[in-house]
């Protein structure tokens, strides 16, 4: 099912999630959230540890089965049974805390194997086009390296080109940097500006707060499975409404 | 006698040596084909059995973890017995080198599926989640993400399981099957010498220490940098 949902400022909508409530037995990890994410725009997503985060992004690209609710990406209603969710998650880029990249291929091995085995497309044409994505994060040089062999740094990088070779329509990033040496923090963040500089479509879940007030649109606070609120970067660092928020800020800023 | 010469009489005899090896030489290709087809069928079966498990059917995993719980819990021998003995009153006649061969098999297959099982089980959910992310199918996941790095880490049990299992090719003997140790102790009773079993032993050896050396080739090979 197509449907076309613009807002007020014309952009289309790329992610819509809505009313979104997620139980794991007696944990309520999410409950009841919307999510409207429109095109290159970039949404921060900040919260204490097990308000949900990781869980909404989750639900996003169907790595977990929402309780109740609806995605719609693109238009296309991703919870629908019918569809072949496979199609629909190359079009969602996802990046991990840990990487995850795969240990026993090289970076440009990681990056291609979803070009060949879901795009189809030849060695060659998957080797070029992964070359470009790593190109793209700057490490034209370690193609041939394993993931044992890159930094933290690097690696996330890699898995930044993974998701973004298959040109997706948007990208969420869980936690990119938490598992990095803070100087190594750096180039991954400095990957992600420029992506949102071309126009990237991003949710991204973060305690990178100077990033966040620099790049995001948008930065939705939650807790305890809701969105307690959002604003703009400067409506939520500089004038929280909220007593949670602001003692979340605190907390975080004191670090 | 001198001791030298004892030993040398009872295990070293050169007329028994010439007399028997052409029968020790036979059971050699019997054992060596025995050996290598319950390899190849053995890991290609239990790795099977592990991919199918891994689609967590209920039914069939039930049936599996059952079947392969009862071929690890019987010793080789009797299930050999079992097959060559009694399956005849049930209408299933088989020679005893099929008979071996199957028990064997199944028995290598019922290790190697909990072996390749584990391996699964150990690759971390994080390795699923970004290649479903990009797109990929459950089996695309599971034959390029995964049991490429559960083969991996599960290679040391895996050989040493094998060359276990394929040793005990020297009990198929009681399925009447010509195998080394069968035409040796037939060579040493009508010799009445025991020289067929050091000829025995250096066959086994020359089966088996290759088998062995590969295995560690097929170790250091597979071992990748973290
Ligand atoms: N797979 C799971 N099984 C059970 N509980 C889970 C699972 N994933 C998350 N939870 C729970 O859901 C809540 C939200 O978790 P999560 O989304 O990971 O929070 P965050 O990313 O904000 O730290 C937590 O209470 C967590 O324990
Ligand atoms: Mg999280």
């Amino acid at each position: 099912m197509l449907i076309s949902i613009v807002n007020p400022n014309d952009r289309p909508v790329v992610l819509d999630a809505k009313g979104i409530v997620k139980t794991f037995g007696q944990v309520k990890a999410l409950n009841g959230v919307d999510l409207a994410v429109t095109r290159q725009e970039l949404v921060f997503v900040i919260g204490p540890s097990g308000s949900g985060k990781s869980t909404l992004l989750r639900c996003c690209n169907r790595l977990e089965e929402p309780t109740a609710g609806a995605v719609y990406v693109d238009g296309i209603d991703i919870l629908n049974r019918g569809i072949n969710i496979n199609a629909v998650r190359r079009h969602i880029g996802m990046v991990f805390q840990s990487f995850n990249l795969y240990p026993h291929m090289t970076a440009l091995g990681n990056v291609t194997l979803a070009l060949r085995r879901v795009l189809k497309l030849s060695t060659r044409d998957a080797n070029s086009r992964g070359m470009e994505a790593l190109d793209g994060v700057g490490l034209t040089d370690k193609a041939g390296a394993y993931p044992g062999e890159l930094s933290g740094g690097q690696q996330q990088r890699v898995a930044i080109a993974r998701a973004l070779s298959l040109e997706p329509k948007i990208m969420l990033f869980d936690e990119p940097t938490s598992a990095l040496d803070p100087e190594l923090v750096g180039s991954v963040l400095e990957v992600m500006r420029r992506m949102r500089n071309t126009g990237m479509t991003m949710v991204v879940v973060s305690h990178e707060m100077r990033f966040a007030r620099e790049a995001a649109d948008r930065v939705i606070f939650m807790d305890e499975g809701h969105i307690v609120e959002e604003g703009t970067p400067s409506d939520i660092f500089e004038a929280p409404q909220h007593q949670r928020t602001r003692t979340f800020l605190s907390a975080v800023t004191q670090k | 006698m001198s001791a030298l010469e004892r030993i040398k009489h009872n295990f070293f005899d050169l007329e028994v040596i010439e007399k028997y090896a052409p029968s020790i030489i036979d059971g050699l290709w019997v054992t060596l084909h025995l050996a290598l087809f319950i390899i190849v069928c053995g890991l290609v079966l239990g790795l099977l059995l592990a991919v199918v498990r891994s689609f967590q059917l209920r039914f069939i995993n039930w049936l599996i973890i059952f079947v392969v719980d009862i071929f690890r819990a019987l010793p080789p021998i009797v299930i050999m017995i079992v097959f060559y003995f009694a399956l005849p009153f049930v209408g299933i006649q088989m020679s005893g080198f099929v008979v071996a061969w199957l028990s064997l098999t199944l028995v290598l297959a019922s290790f190697v599926e909990e072996i390749f099982w584990a391996g699964i089980l150990s690759v971390d959910k994080g390795q699923w989640e970004a290649a479903r992310s990009t797109g990929l199918s459950f089996f695309q996941t599971l034959c390029n993400v995964v049991l490429p790095q559960a083969i991996r880490m599960t290679i040391p049990p895996l050989t040493n399981r094998t060359i276990v299992i394929t040793k005990s090719t020297a009990i198929a003997s009681v399925v009447a099957v010509p195998e080394i140790l069968s035409q040796a102790g037939a060579a040493q009773g009508f010799s009445a010498n025991t020289t067929p079993l050091t000829m025995a032993a250096i066959a086994y050896l020359l089966i088996f220490i290759p088998l062995v050396a590969m295995s560690r080739v097929i170790e250091s090979k597979f071992a990748w940098k973290r």
